[in-house]
């Protein structure tokens, strides 16, 4: 009797915890919905920001932040992914491999704004390219990359063991082997993982404002010479980015409508980062569907 | 030197020691296997028949820390020498496991993974192939209207076959076998029984088996393990009527082990 009582007040436990939690979130998107989704509008989507009139947009920041996510994802999701398959598959176990760890370990723990401090130092000064979208997305990169590395270490370690011998056994190399076998296999979570990882670069603030800037300059959609100032695709010019004028605005905005501005922004990045998850896990469906032949 | 093809024997191997770091795990074995027969190597947990088993292929090397000493010469060939093709070697050496160990991929796949990676591509080739080694599991019947279906949505039994006709498809000169019918029902390990009796016509095959009768039923000569010696190795009606070393002996009658 006595261990049946605690075996319900435990399922009591984890179910008010899972509760607490689900009740959290959905209270989280519903205030920020509910507040911001009534400034949401065509008009609000396209028109560029306004430093002191009110009724500006946010047409920039929002072409920055999914600019910004792409271009360090094209840069920390190679390595990461590299990284994770050297420490899964060919890092001998010893003092390096353990210092290695450690290194990221510590990498996936630094403070953001002490990268965006670090970033300020080496991609803004030392280069001397000043603010700009590239040393933005080599900060997040820096900020992210261990994450990713971890993520596809652990999905190619749980990969079972069998599939490995498996294909050894049959005489297919060590690397036609983590091509054909190990990486299918580990996809899904390893997708999983750069998910989260583009959410939290989506949505970080504190290490792009030393790096990629508070401004925006005057931009030309019709403009796609990567090398001219006023092109958009130009990796060379300063971007801020959706959640940094969240920030901004709240902090030093001088418009009238700031808080019509941050509410609709926030809603606008929580309904991307939303949007983003649900099409990058449809797509990693499709993909593990056809690999692993499942309808 | 004379060619493989007129010797009887595949394997000989000569003084083979193995160390796993400090532990010796196989002591001074001598043991020449046949062409075109089936070997079966019994013993109890531990004795060293799976390690023994995984030097042929030279599986053993994803152990860290293994030392080998000795000769296993393949076809006259040592394959402890430095320089031997390990693919080469597991093409010719093929291997099955415990657990049907499928990849996910559909049934095809499966059996085209070994052909596609060593360099054929031709659909028709390739088709071929596969229809051919699922013919020599006979699983052909059973699967030959959904080859593109998920090979996990097979039972054990047909997945165990499904990995057999994918260890064949490379066309290997021997099949190892790790305990193949340890994880399965009694009507699914009567059918490998059944088939390693007709796959002895084409190819020699080593057994490692913790189940006596299988090897009684199955195997020509049978080599009796224990504590990482070779103890006995005859002919295997020698072997459980009449053995020469009172150990064996005592393991086949169910004294100890």
């Amino acid at each position: 009797m006595k261990s049946k009582t605690a075996d319900r007040i435990a399922t009591g436990v984890f179910v008010a915890i899972a509760i607490i939690i689900v009740s959290i979130l959905v209270g989280l998107f519903s205030y920020i919905l509910v507040n911001g989704f009534k400034y949401i509008s065509w008009d609000f989507l396209t028109t560029p920001s306004s430093n002191i009139r009110a009724g500006g947009g946010i047409r920039d920041q929002l072409f920055n932040s999914f600019y910004i996510l792409l271009l360090t994802m094209i840069i920390a999701v190679p390595l990461g992914v590299g990284g994770g398959i050297y420490m899964a598959e060919y890092a001998k176990p010893g003092k390096l491999t353990d210092t290695i760890r450690s290194c990221i370990e510590v990498l996936a723990s630094l403070p953001s704004i002490v990268i965006g401090m670090f970033g300020l130092l080496v991609f803004v000064n030392v280069t001397g390219w000043g603010y700009t979208i590239l040393g933005g997305a080599l900060a997040l990169t820096v900020f992210n990359l261990p994450v990713i590395v971890r993520v596809s270490e652990d999905s190619i370690r749980t990969v079972p063991r069998d599939l490995k011998e498996a294909s050894l056994a049959l005489g297919i190399t060590h690397w036609h082997t983590i091509k054909t076998v190990l990486l299918p296999s580990a996809f899904p979570s390893i997708l999983t993982g750069i998910i989260l990882a583009a959410g939290r670069v989506f949505g970080e603030a504190a290490a792009l404002l030393f790096t990629a800037g508070l401004s925006t300059p005057r931009l030309d959609y019709a403009n796609w010479n990567p090398f001219s100032e006023q092109s958009p695709l130009n990796i060379f010019r300063p971007a801020e980015t959706l959640a940094v004028h969240i920030w901004s605005v709240n902090t030093q905005g001088l418009i009238p409508d700031v808080e019509a501005v941050s509410n609709g922004s926030a809603a606008v990045l929580v309904i991307s980062v939303l949007l983003f998850n649900l099409l990058a896990r449809w797509i990693g469906s499709i993909i593990t569907k056809k690999i692993t032949a499942t309808k | 030197m004379s060619t493989p093809t007129l010797t009887r024997q595949v394997f000989d191997i000569m003084d083979l020691n193995l160390w796993y770091g400090d532990h010796h795990a196989l002591k001074n074995i001598n043991f020449p296997i046949n062409k075109k027969e089936v070997t079966a190597i019994i013993g109890p947990s531990g004795c060293g028949k799976s390690t023994f088993i995984k030097t042929l292929n030279l599986m053993i090397n994803m152990v860290p820390k293994v030392k080998m000493t000795g000769e296993i010469n393949f076809n006259e060939k040592n394959i402890l020498d430095e320089k031997i093709d390990l693919v080469e070697l597991r093409k010719n050496v093929g291997m099955v496991f415990q657990k049907g160990n499928p990849f996910p991929q559909s049934i095809y796949d499966n059996v085209a993974y070994g052909p596609r990676v060593h360099g054929i591509t031709k659909k028709k080739h390739l088709d071929e192939l596969v229809i051919k080694a699922l013919m020599d599991v006979a699983l052909w019947e059973e699967v030959k209207d959904r080859l593109t279906a998920p090979a996990l949505g097979l039972s054990g039994g047909q997945q165990q076959r499904l990995c057999i006709a994918r260890a064949l498809a490379t066309k290997p000169d021997v099949l190892l076998m790790d305990e193949p019918t340890s994880a399965l029902d009694p009507i699914s390990t009567l059918k490998i029984e059944e088939l390693i009796l007709e796959l002895k016509e084409k190819y020699t095959i080593v057994i490692v088996t913790h189940n006596m009768q299988q090897a009684s039923r199955v195997s020509d000569k049978t080599a009796f393990f224990l504590m990482g010696e070779l103890i006995e190795l005859d002919s295997t009606s020698t072997i459980f009527s009449n053995p020469k070393d009172s150990r064996t002996e005592g393991y086949i009658t169910g004294r100890f082990g």
